[in-house]
């Protein structure tokens, strides 16, 4: 969490907080996990009343952020619902609002936003490909032109929430360059399949598009000219990612540290071993600098800070090992409880191990370091 | 904390005129992470140098109250020149221990006196201080000070050692912790003196390092006699001054004291040390020396950024004031993991060189890693620190704790060996 949250703000964080608590508390999450959605429509659209599909949409369709800096706003959310290993595609709805709301025509802004922020339709990135990386410059699926507009075969995945989304975001290759489609679920030809995974209710589907054919008046943005869209879009998204594994760790080094009070072992509580109080040590020092990159990358995001690739990418390297890391420690402080199904800390790894491979690995997120700080250029 | 006068000038204005004045009248900054690891004299007069250069310039200080010889601005001012000073030299061996912990604590504890007395000839640079806290038989245990300091009439007369005072043979004055009473628990009688060193009875000895560096020192004092208007705070009330000055130190290697300029920045992005070393090595295009030096350029962000979240939350109460702790833990940690990584990138370099090689330095810096860990209070001090004052876990047990010191178990005075 930011240290310099408004007063807004902060009550914004309590709102939400409640609310998630009261109405998907970690028992419904449970329950969830048997729903083929994963998520409950009617409960996305009471989320969306208090303001979490409208962050980044233009007043004219019914945003409105709190603070005016809506990323930041809508981190608050995404903080919240990791503490609570939520369900409801908040990154992908909110990815695909944002992507039109910057590049959208008025007629595409009109069609869908305000469908958005009502929370009656949700929508989604499609941008991975079946064994294939992340990073833009692998993408295969071509839009092959066809008269005015353009026809697209074949597959992406995974694809989150693919089977309950209502509206695509299509990232695919004409000739050279990238282009983006919106495309509505109905249209011709295309399908999609339920995969499984990790996360207990988060979905993920593939997409089959079997010749789907497109009109001019579906590409968001410029023909072959995507691919800074593109970056836009990987960083909002890896900012909301951060954000949510934050509240993840949060939370479990929270009730970690607690039951470190209350569990006795020897006659003393755990809590007072210094080989346990050293690993907290490293935890909490882990925890805030997780905090503390994670606000740099979305400051730096939500002004377009001409750094933000790389800060970006650095939280994401930094949070993407350590959340895990920690996580994993504080399974072993639960002693055999961490590795059952009942106990609660699975959920939240199975968040954090997600948002740890999505949008680029640690590893990978390195890699596009090295190249962003200029490691390509120099040659010796 | 000493609130500043409202400033007639805004923070950006402010800066604008910092960034304009350090690029007319400082030297541009080397990073030194692997060339030279002693300092030594004409160092230390450079650093007199600058200070002064910065004291004339009105950027000494800057949070220091300017009836002290400071400019009296709030923090947002030191934070803004930090960003202009990144890339400037400044008087880092000046600025810690001198101001960032000396002059903080006597700020904190000193009498009117003092602080008139010595913060300005501080800020002038005219007065080098070491802050003398470890002794050879004590270790991480601070509390259990044999120096003795034995009342005699307007005198103290100490006698004792002190160890591990960095730059201490090109110091003018020491704040030296020493104990007054004997017959109380260890906390309870030690008194805080300020000591010139240039005086009959004080020996500083320098030790040599394992990597041949010459800058830590040990002292001797014999039969020292300090007038009783040195000590600072009250007699057998140092250990209040002792945390005083330990949180400084913390806030001061962290990168969170509004008193130090210029160690808040030790990532010089864009290029890392690991990435002058990678293309030393003609390295650039290995996918693994790819990760490490990407690694090394999180590490740089992620220990600023955590700086300045930590600083902000402490002064906020958000977080205890002991989390300087947390920062002093990762940039030893990150110490250590930039020296592994200068090996791996180094390869065979590390260990046999010609001379004038740029990477020759990462197999010294390897040797000494471990200082990282140890100097400023060892990694294990802080953990303790952040787990029982910043996560309130249970305290340690002490066999110590409420026994008269006189009574306590310690270790005997080790035999000096020839050097």
């Amino acid at each position: 969490m930011d240290v310099d949250l408004t007063e807004d703000q902060e009550s914004f964080r309590e709102t939400v907080g409640k609310f998630l608590a009261a109405e998907v508390p970690l028992g419904t999450v449970r329950e969830l996990a048997h729903d083929t959605a994963g998520f409950d429509r009617a409960c996305w659209r009471r989320g969306a009343n208090l303001g979490w599909t409208s962050m980044l949409v233009p007043k004219e369709y019914g945003g409105a952020s709190l603070s005016g800096e809506g990323l930041l706003d809508l981190v608050i959310v995404a903080e919240e619902m990791g503490r609570l290993v939520s369900p409801g595609p908040l990154l992908a709805t909110n990815l695909v609002a944002s992507a039109v709301a910057e590049r959208g025509t008025a007629a595409q802004q009109a069609a869908l936003l305000p469908s958005i922020v009502s929370g009656d339709r949700v929508a989604t990135w499609a941008l991975y490909e079946a064994g294939r990386r992340w990073q833009p410059d692998e993408l295969q699926l071509e839009a092959r032109s066809k008269g005015d507009g353009f026809v697209i075969r074949g597959e992406k995945s995974p694809v989150e929430a693919g089977c309950e989304a209502d509206h695509y975001l299509v990232t695919a290759r004409t000739g050279d360059g990238l282009s983006q489609f919106l495309v509505p679920a109905d249209a011709q030809g295309l399908s999609a399949t339920p995969m499984e995974s990790l996360d207990l209710v988060r979905r993920y589907a593939a997409l089959h598009f079997d010749d789907v054919e497109l009109s001019a008046a579906a590409v968001l943005g410029e023909v072959g000219g995507a691919a800074a869209d593109v970056e836009r879009q990987l960083q909002v998204a890896l900012v909301l990612q951060c954000a949510e594994t934050c509240g993840v760790v949060d939370r479990v080094f929270e009730f970690t540290l607690e039951y470190m009070f209350d569990r006795f072992s020897f006659g003393r509580p755990l809590a007072s071993y210094q080989a346990l109080k050293h690993r907290f040590a490293d935890m909490k020092m882990w925890l805030e600098a997780s905090h503390a990159t994670a606000t740099a990358a979305a400051r730096a995001v939500q002004a377009r800070a001409e750094d933000a690739a790389v800060l970006v990418s650095a939280a994401k390297s930094y949070i993407g090992d350590h959340a895990t890391r920690i996580i994993q420690e504080c399974v072993q402080m639960h002693g055999g409880m961490g590795v059952t199904w009942e106990h609660d800390v699975h959920l939240y790894l199975r968040r954090a191990t997600s948002n740890q491979v999505h949008y680029g690995t640690p590893s990978e997120h390195r890699e596009r370091i090295a190249a962003l700080i200029g490691m390509d250029e120099e040659r010796e | 904390m000493i609130e500043p006068d409202v400033p007639v000038e805004s923070v950006e204005a402010f800066q604008l005129r910092a960034r304009a004045w350090l690029a007319e009248n400082m030297p541009r900054a080397v990073d030194t992470e692997l060339s030279a690891v002693d300092i030594d004299i004409e160092r230390w007069q450079r650093e007199r140098r600058l200070q002064r250069k910065l004291y004339d310039g009105g950027f000494a200080g800057l949070c220091f109250p300017t009836a002290y010889g400071g400019q009296g601005l709030p923090y947002t001012y030191q934070q803004a020149f930090d960003q202009e000073a990144v890339d400037y030299d400044l008087p880092f061996y000046i600025d810690v221990p001198t101001l960032g912990i000396i002059g903080a604590t006597i700020l904190e504890f000193g009498t009117e006196e003092q602080k008139q007395r010595y913060l300005p000839a501080m800020l002038r640079g005219e007065e080098i201080w070491v802050q003398m806290l470890s002794e050879p038989t004590g270790g991480s245990d601070l509390a259990s000070v044999m120096t003795r300091a034995t009342r005699q009439d307007d005198v103290f007369v100490v006698s004792g050692s002190k160890i591990w005072t960095s730059g201490c043979y090109a110091a003018d004055y020491g704040l030296c912790v020493t104990r007054t009473n004997w017959d109380v628990p260890k906390h309870d009688g030690i008194t805080v003196l300020i000591v010139k060193l240039d005086q009959p009875g004080v020996t500083v000895e320098r030790i040599v390092g394992v990597r041949g560096d010459r800058e830590f020192c040990q002292e001797f004092f014999n039969e020292v006699r300090v007038p009783v208007g040195n000590v600072l705070g009250d007699v057998d009330a140092g250990w209040t001054v002792v945390r005083g000055l330990l949180a400084h130190e913390r806030d001061s290697m962290g990168g969170s004291s509004r008193y130090v300029s210029s160690i808040k920045m030790p990532f010089r992005g864009p290029r890392t040390a690991a990435f002058e070393h990678a293309i030393a090595a003609g390295s650039t295009r290995d996918p693994r020396v790819r990760q490490l030096v990407a690694e090394a350029h999180v590490m740089g962000l992620v220990q600023q950024q955590t700086s300045e979240r930590v600083a902000r939350a402490m002064e906020k109460g958000q977080l205890s004031p002991h989390a300087g702790a947390l920062l002093r833990l990762m940039g030893a940690r990150h110490g250590v993991r930039r020296s592994d990584i200068a090996l791996e990138i180094a390869g065979v370099s590390a260990a046999s060189w010609q001379p004038g090689d740029s990477l020759a330095g990462a197999g010294q810096f390897f040797i000494g890693r471990q200082g990282a860990e140890l100097g400023g209070g060892s990694t294990e001090m802080q953990r303790n620190i952040i787990s029982e004052r910043v996560l309130e876990m249970p305290r340690e047990v002490a066999a110590d704790r409420g026994v008269p010191f006189k009574e306590v178990r310690h270790n005997a005075m080790p035999m000096r060996r020839g050097r």
